[in-house]
């Protein structure tokens, strides 16, 4: 009863930066390559719609060394410097690619050279996906996969999935997956995010993948109010005031940000980017253009009239938790399972420090470059194997409700965003607010687990919900485990930090959901 | 949010309907997109730097407006259009990549994009 049936040697799941690198590099590894995404490749995710820079360093030792050590104490130390070598290493290589051979308009300085620092989203996420199709992946966009495909000895087989503008079903059958679906922003409106509900984190652990540091899911971005344009960096230039003009003291965009939430939760706070001289002004536009659109289309000039501002959570896409890895190969424990991108953890490069911004696009182009060539050799390893195997779907809440009952997605999303966006409950963390908050959310899994059911184009969006739920499970579950404050995890209830615990979380389960935890170590030399 | 979409300028190329990331468009009988699922919009603009006529307008607030903006006056404040004008999308244009050189910022001392 499948509507559209295919095989391919490798099924990237996720259409931005990773997936795309993903399927360019598994098709000129041989591979027969699949590219879905939810909504579309070149608009879909976190980097589509903004600007980013990119953690471009010039190969010289002093320079790359700098690099490394800039973030390891505010990462906690939870990051791999070999991980971070292999990542400096491979975004130059992708950049000075995406420079010579796609052709990417980069901007020049005085003596005419490319400035390799930074990617504007549209423009890049167009390139990739020119590129795609021209090594020969076949994209379905508007394609959500709503499960995996696991064959007889549990290894992933492929996906399946809804086509929703051909109101049909489809199927892929392949020698690999790589999952390059976004973290998760639990449907904040933070910029480009929504699709980003860690669809990815809920089918990999239904086949037994693990995540880490999902206690690194605390992210909160800055945004004029009532609007979606995220863009903290920028707010480096504000000062942050009170609703009667009065100076907000303490408030800051990287230091001072917990001051603007504590504050928001009973007044409005108002800012101004009143540091920024007329230069930077310039190049805050011509770097950012999306920055401006609130600004400009409310007439509100942001460099001397107040504004009101919010705070917009953005969940594990700005945090570093996702999919556990096993290796340089960004293979998972599951196998024929692979995750790149925001659907990876990010720890090894940024331990528990948020990888927004450059560290999450060099781990975005990095990771899935390595997870596309992986799983175009796993598939050539299983021969006709690979796509001949009985298979069977592993998904489960959602799909697959236990008992009677009908409960509509939208009640578990509310239920979920009501325990994950408000800032006393995710950002400012305390134990005394955690442990109920996962009792809701443990009880919200259990009802979506027996009655949350949808079908055809909704089977996606039931799917989307149960997977917030599952995210926020495993993020508080290991929010009450760190009973310290390292890298964004910060605990009201225990504000220092605890050097017995310097060791990554493992999370995992889904009606049990388990945390445990990892020497770095060992998790920088797995397989 | 979305909020408009300019019959008279569309040319039902469809272009909207197939790059919106969340899928909100659908195209209407006589080929013009309809906004058919508004609340799924996450105000991200792409639709509006995909569109070749500059008819979409994607208002900032993250919730629908009680009233469409008037067209007049976002064409009087070239609103319509602008984004992809400053992207550097559309014939003739400079590509915005181009120019894209950050401000040196204050906290972290090195040009940055992000």
């Amino acid at each position: 009863m499948t509507d559209l049936d295919l095989t391919a040697d490798v099924l990237v799941a996720g259409g931005g930066p990773a997936g795309a690198w993903a399927a360019i590099k598994a098709a000129e590894s041989g591979a027969d390559v699949i590219l879905v995404d939810k909504g579309y490749l070149g608009t879909s995710g976190a980097t589509a719609a903004a600007g980013t820079g990119v953690w471009y360093v010039e190969p010289d030792p002093h320079a790359r060394n700098l690099a490394m050590a800039s973030r390891e104490g505010l990462g906690g130390h939870l990051a791999d410097r070999s991980w971070m070598a292999r990542v400096l290493d491979q975004t130059y290589a992708n950049m000075n690619e995406l420079a010579e051979v796609y052709r990417y308009p980069f901007p020049v300085d005085a003596d005419g050279r490319q400035i390799r620092r930074g990617l504007q989203g549209p423009e890049y996420m167009r390139r990739m996906r020119i590129r795609a199709r021209r090594s020969g992946v076949r994209v379905l966009d508007h394609s959500p996969v709503t499960e995996l495909l696991v064959d007889a000895g549990g290894a992933v087989a492929g996906a399946a999935g809804h086509r929703r503008q051909h109101d049909g079903s489809y199927r892929v059958r392949a020698g690999a997956v790589v999952l390059a679906t976004g973290g998760c922003a639990f449907l904040s409106k933070a910029l480009g995010c929504d699709v980003n509900t860690g669809d990815g984190a809920l089918f990999a652990a239904e086949t037994g993948a693990e995540l880490s540091g999902m206690e690194f899911s605390n992210a909160y971005a800055i945004a004029p109010a009532f609007t979606s344009v995220t863009k903290t960096a920028f707010y480096a230039y504000a000062t942050f005031h009170h609703a009667d003009g009065t100076v907000l003291e303490g408030a800051g965009s990287l230091k001072g940000r917990s001051v603007i939430a504590r504050a928001l939760l009973t007044e409005p706070v108002l800012c101004r980017l009143d540091r920024a001289g007329e230069e930077d002004r310039q190049a805050m536009r011509l770097a950012q253009p999306n920055f401006f659109l609130p600004f400009d289309r409310q007439g509100i000039d942001p460099f001397t009239q107040l504004f009101p501002v919010t705070l917009l959570a953005e969940g594990t896409v700005r945090g570093t938790g996702g999919i556990r890895l096993t290796g340089y190969d960004c293979a998972t424990s599951v196998p024929g399972l692979y995750a790149a991108g925001d659907a990876a953890t990010r720890e090894p490069i940024c331990g528990g420090f948020t990888g927004g911004g450059s560290h999450n696009a060099a781990w975005a182009m990095s990771s899935g470059t390595w997870a596309g060539r992986a799983a175009a050799r796993h598939a050539r390893t299983l021969g006709a194997r690979a796509t001949g195997r009985p298979v069977r779907g592993a998904g489960g809440a959602g799909l697959r409700p236990g008992t009677g009952g009908r409960l509509d997605h939208r009640e578990v999303v509310e239920a979920v965003q009501r325990e994950v966006l408000p800032y006393e409950k995710n950002y400012l963390r305390h134990g005394d607010r955690l442990t109920p908050a996962l009792a809701a959310l443990d009880e919200t899994w259990i009802r979506a687990r027996q009655a949350l059911r949808a079908d055809d184009a909704a089977a996606a969006r039931a799917r989307a919900a149960a997977a917030l739920a599952a995210n926020a499970r495993w993020m508080y579950a290991s929010a009450l485990a760190r009973t310290e404050s390292r890298g964004m995890h910060r605990r009201d209830d225990h504000p220092g930090l605890d050097p017995a615990q310097h060791h990554r979380l493992i999370a995992g389960g889904l009606d049990e959901v388990w945390v445990a935890p990892e020497s770095v170590r060992n998790a920088a030399v797995a397989s | 949010m979305i909020e408009i979409v300019l019959g008279e300028r569309c040319i039902a190329c469809d272009k909207c309907v197939e790059v919106c990331p969340t899928d909100v468009f659908v195209r209407g009988d006589d080929g013009v997109p309809l906004i058919a699922r508004q609340g799924d919009c996450q105000t991200c603009y792409l639709c509006e730097a995909y569109c070749p006529v500059d008819a979409l307008y994607v208002a900032p607030a993250v919730h629908p407006l009680p009233a469409p903006p008037d067209v007049a006056e976002l064409t009087e404040k070239g609103l319509l259009g602008g984004y992809r004008e400053q992207i550097g999308w559309g014939r003739g244009r400079t590509p915005g990549a181009r120019r894209a050189v950050g401000p040196v910022m204050p906290t972290t001392s090195q040009v940055i994009v992000s």
